[in-house]
């Protein structure tokens, strides 16, 4: 089994698709996109990432990585954590880092079946722009 | 006048009808700076909550601040569903099983609300946001309290402080929430989350002040 991992999005189809390129990279791995509000409108949604998180854990005690678009996400995310069953919350982890970037990063990485930790060292160095890329620095206009 | 179980269901009422009545002000005023979602999201909160009670009876003001946490949560979605929702969480659990409330635990309740709302959102007094309604707020209720204001008299003192407070976030700059990506240009509005915390606390403190449902 391996670690899951959550996607949190103020849109729906923004979560979708983001859950569907890092899914190419890593086929196995639980990915679970909780985007939008329930009624499909723009926002994040407390039941929507609750729900998220329960199906992405495996219940053999990997846990799960949740990445998250906006800042407001994050406020959403931590409140439905701190909600959950404390055993399953304390398996959860939120990670600041880009989103699409991230989301494939820690994908990958789960795939190879390592630890939470492993995959949220993933996710946050994938901060670090790495290959082809156009500039990264206004020094280089 | 007392401040039992019934008059915090007939404040929260009243932060209902506000936030219903304020809804095109408050999303004009986050259209300017935020996601313009700030009114409809309230709104929709708050109609949900007034439906939970419509359907239970809670039994003390305990109770019901945690029923409008939990429906705000769930249901505002954007910051301020957490936001709010930890806010009323946290002052449900402060003032713990009282019956009714004196002005000192109300102090205790929006002190708590205040401190959760800085937990959940890391944002300081001057940052341009609901803060720097409640911080004002909790100050002046606790000047209320210790001069023997009763619960309706210390959340009046504190409604009138956040309607100041709120005004006086007008000129400054966004450093946190949607706003802050607007820098420069967030300067010159008022925050929605600040006047919308503003409304709710004078909805609120009317309504105590006219007694029980």
């Amino acid at each position: 089994m391996s670690v899951g991992i959550v996607l949190v999005s103020h849109s729906a189809q923004l979560a979708a698709g983001v859950l569907e390129v890092a899914q190419q990279m890593a086929p196995g791995v639980r990915i679970v996109a909780a985007g939008g509000m329930e009624d499909g409108g723009i926002g994040t949604s407390f039941d929507t990432i609750t729900a998220a998180v329960q199906q992405a854990d495996d219940g053999d005690g990997d846990g799960v990585v949740l990445l998250y678009d906006l800042g407001s996400g994050y406020l959403t995310t931590e409140t439905a954590v701190e909600f959950l069953e404390p055993e399953l919350g304390e398996r959860v982890t939120i990670v600041d880092t880009p989103f699409v970037e991230g989301a494939v990063s820690a994908a990958l990485t789960a795939s190879f079946g390592a630890d939470r930790k492993a995959v949220v060292s993933a996710a946050l160095e994938a901060r670090t722009a790495n290959g082809p890329g156009g500039v990264r620095s206004v020094d280089e206009m | 006048m007392t401040c039992d179980a019934g008059t915090v269901v007939a404040a929260v009422r009243a932060a209902a009808a506000a936030a219903a009545e304020h809804k095109t002000e408050l999303t004009r005023l986050d259209r300017e700076i935020g996601d313009g979602d700030h009114g409809e999201n309230l709104a929709r909160g708050f109609t949900a909550v007034v439906a939970k009670l419509d359907a239970s009876a809670p039994e003390t003001p305990a109770a019901v601040l945690k029923l409008v946490a939990t429906t705000l949560i769930s249901t505002v979605g954007g910051a301020s569903g957490p936001l709010y929702g930890t806010a009323f969480l946290r002052a449900a659990t402060a003032i713990g099983d009282a019956s009714e409330l004196d002005g000192a635990l109300v102090v205790t309740g929006l002190t708590a609300a205040r401190d959760g709302v800085v937990a959940r959102g890391k944002a300081e007094p001057g940052d341009k946001t609901m803060v720097d309604a409640l911080t004002p707020a909790v100050q002046a209720a606790a000047a209320a309290a210790d001069s023997g204001g009763d619960a309706a008299a210390v959340l009046s003192a504190a409604a009138d402080a956040a309607a100041e407070g709120a005004e006086a976030t007008t000129p400054l700059q966004a450093r946190k929430g949607r706003a802050s990506y607007l820098g420069e240009r967030s300067i010159g509005h008022r925050d929605p989350g600040a006047t919308s915390a503003s409304l709710l606390l004078r909805a609120m403190a009317d309504a105590a002040a006219g007694g029980g449902a």
